[in-house]
């Protein structure tokens, strides 16, 4: 296997006393789906967060294709190509859904351009609107206000606003919290097709099954601390990840 | 008469509308009252003052007050926001509180603390409609006024610019997670916010014919008012509330005598802080989500 698109090397996180993330190292290759799965409080959204630069990690390494991204600010490590979702969706509540997938600008854009019409700025955000719309079936919703929409949908705009800036790696958190069985299988096959244009995720989720039929490789995180990898069917007969589950109340 | 104490307030109310809506930009986006935006106001009109005395034309004037506030504006976000942008909100309030001070002080010791009065040539024309006497200062403050307005309302609902202000605005975490400089729109909406103090600066000295530095305290703070009457939620509530004030506040002093002119339009303040805490124009706390 060639070197992984977004590696992790000893990335240790504390608040006060607690280690969120005990000198977690994990690689997540290109062009595939790698899951994060632990009990509550394992440090799966920790992790996120220090990826994105919402925190610092106290000591080790978060490099995207060999790039050291640890101490950027959010906006660039989002610019070096990370986009994400949110556990309790983040929308913004004025916006519409179209308005929600031109948030995100071409970042090269000369300074007075941003002082056109949004329309009038670079054709090629439009276009990539336009497309990521209608891969999540949102088309007919472009003027709905975002928020109105059903549970379900809500999280279908969230994948698409994160998609918009088409980043190299996707970091969904819990894509499929709250979804009905169908729902969830729909998201499960955008997934794949987005898997299949190239696109590498990363993401955290409680439904098993879900997770076991989409993911190409597993991580498993219990109190900051990976303690088991590999593919689906290695974790699931895994000891130590049965004893974190079983241990706990799930 | 009463036509005229109309005209009057529309006038003043303009000034506050700009004002306001100066308030709003920042407290839109980052939830703090820049209260040097008051001085910012003084400062503004000073600098289109000084233009003037110095036989510029009145364009440049108004650009120069503009562009002078705006890039006090942006020294106060370097100074005195930006570094303290962790603290809990009343800390960088206290600090634009010390530059609204310095701001006047500055302006006490460079320009006086006597009025000064622009030369009587330019109080321009009078056009009389009907019972009506209307400057011409007072044409060109209401007119500069709805330029601007649509100006910003542009930039802000039009623009990729505004766009990504609203974002910051509704969620400024996310919004940098999607690549947006929050940082670098902080100090455009303070420019924003501080051009549009400048302009309202130089428009009242042109209505009026004459400048203090006192202008902050006397006038500046009063738009405090007018956001909140308007709806802090709501940036656009300044467009009902500026005119609403400058008419109350001048039909006040016309009937009512101008001792008791601060004491309703702060007493309408506190009452709408009471009674309708989003303002006029506000929606109701669970989609206070636009607040630019």
């Amino acid at each position: 296997m060639s070197a992984p698109l977004l590696q992790l090397t000893e990335v240790t996180k504390s608040f006060g006393g607690i280690h969120a993330l005990s000198a977690v190292t994990s690689g997540v290759p290109e062009g595939k789906i790698v899951g994060i799965i632990g009990p509550n409080g394992a440090g799966k959204t920790t992790l996120f967060n220090v990826i994105t630069g919402a925190y610092r990690a106290d000591s080790g390494a978060v490099r995207l294709n060999g790039a050291a991204l640890n101490g950027l600010p959010s906006h660039r490590i989002a610019r070096e190509g990370i986009a994400r979702t949110f556990q309790n969706i983040r929308l913004f509540p004025s916006m519409t859904v179209w308005e929600h997938l031109l948030v995100v600008q071409p970042h090269g854009e000369a300074w007075w351009r941003r002082l056109l019409p949004v329309g009038w700025g670079d054709p090629a955000a439009q276009v990539r609107a336009e497309e990521v719309m209608e891969f999540f079936g949102l088309t007919d919703l472009r003027d709905r206000p975002a928020k109105s929409l059903p549970y379900g949908l809500q999280r279908r705009v969230e994948m698409a606003r994160a998609l918009t800036a088409r980043p190299k790696l996707l970091l969904l958190d819990e894509p499929v919290a709250g979804m009905n069985h169908d729902e969830a299988e729909e998201v499960r096959q955008l997934m794949l097709k987005l898997r299949a244009t190239g696109l590498t995720i990363l993401l955290i989720e409680h439904d098993m099954n879900f997770v076991m039929r989409l993911c190409d490789y597993l991580y498993v995180l219990d109190f900051g601390v990976l303690i088991a990898e590999g593919t689906p069917s290695e974790v699931r007969t895994n000891s130590r990840v049965l004893d974190a589950y079983l241990g706990k109340d799930e | 008469m009463l036509w005229q104490q109309l005209v009057n307030g529309l006038t003043l109310g303009a000034i506050y509308t700009l004002l306001a809506l100066s308030f709003s930009i920042v407290m839109g986006i980052l939830g703090i009252l820049n209260l040097a935006i008051a001085e910012l106001f003084m400062i503004g009109g000073y600098f289109g003052f000084t233009l003037i005395a110095a036989n510029f034309p009145l364009p440049v004037a108004v650009l120069g007050g503009m562009a002078g506030a705006a890039i006090a504006a942006m020294l106060i976000e370097k100074i005195g926001y930006q570094p303290l942008r962790g603290a809990p909100v009343v800390t960088p309030m206290l600090s634009t509180l010390g530059f609204s001070i310095i701001l006047q002080n500055v302006a006490t010791n460079f320009w006086g603390s006597d009025p000064l009065q622009l030369p009587d040539e330019y109080l321009g024309r009078q056009y009389t409609v009907g019972p009506v006497n209307i400057g011409q200062m007072q044409l060109i403050v209401v007119g500069a006024t709805i330029v601007l307005v649509t100006l910003v309302a542009y930039t802000v609902q039009r623009t990729t610019i505004g766009r990504a202000l609203r974002a910051v605005a509704e969620n400024r975490e996310v919004s940098r997670l999607l690549g947006v400089s929050a940082d670098r729109l902080t100090l455009f909406a303070f420019a924003l916010s501080g051009a549009l103090a400048g302009v309202a600066g130089v428009l009242i000295a042109l209505h009026y014919g004459a400048i203090t530095p006192y202008l902050g305290v006397e006038i500046g703070l009063k738009a405090v008012a007018v956001m909140v009457i308007g709806g802090t939620t709501n940036i656009w509530g300044a467009l009902l509330a500026g005119p609403l004030i400058g008419v109350v506040e001048v039909l006040t002093v016309a009937y009512g005598g101008s001792q008791v002119r601060d004491f309703v339009v702060y007493g309408f303040m506190i009452l709408i802080l009471l009674l309708r805490p989003q303002g006029l124009l506000g929606g109701a706390r669970s989609d206070q989500g636009q607040r630019v």
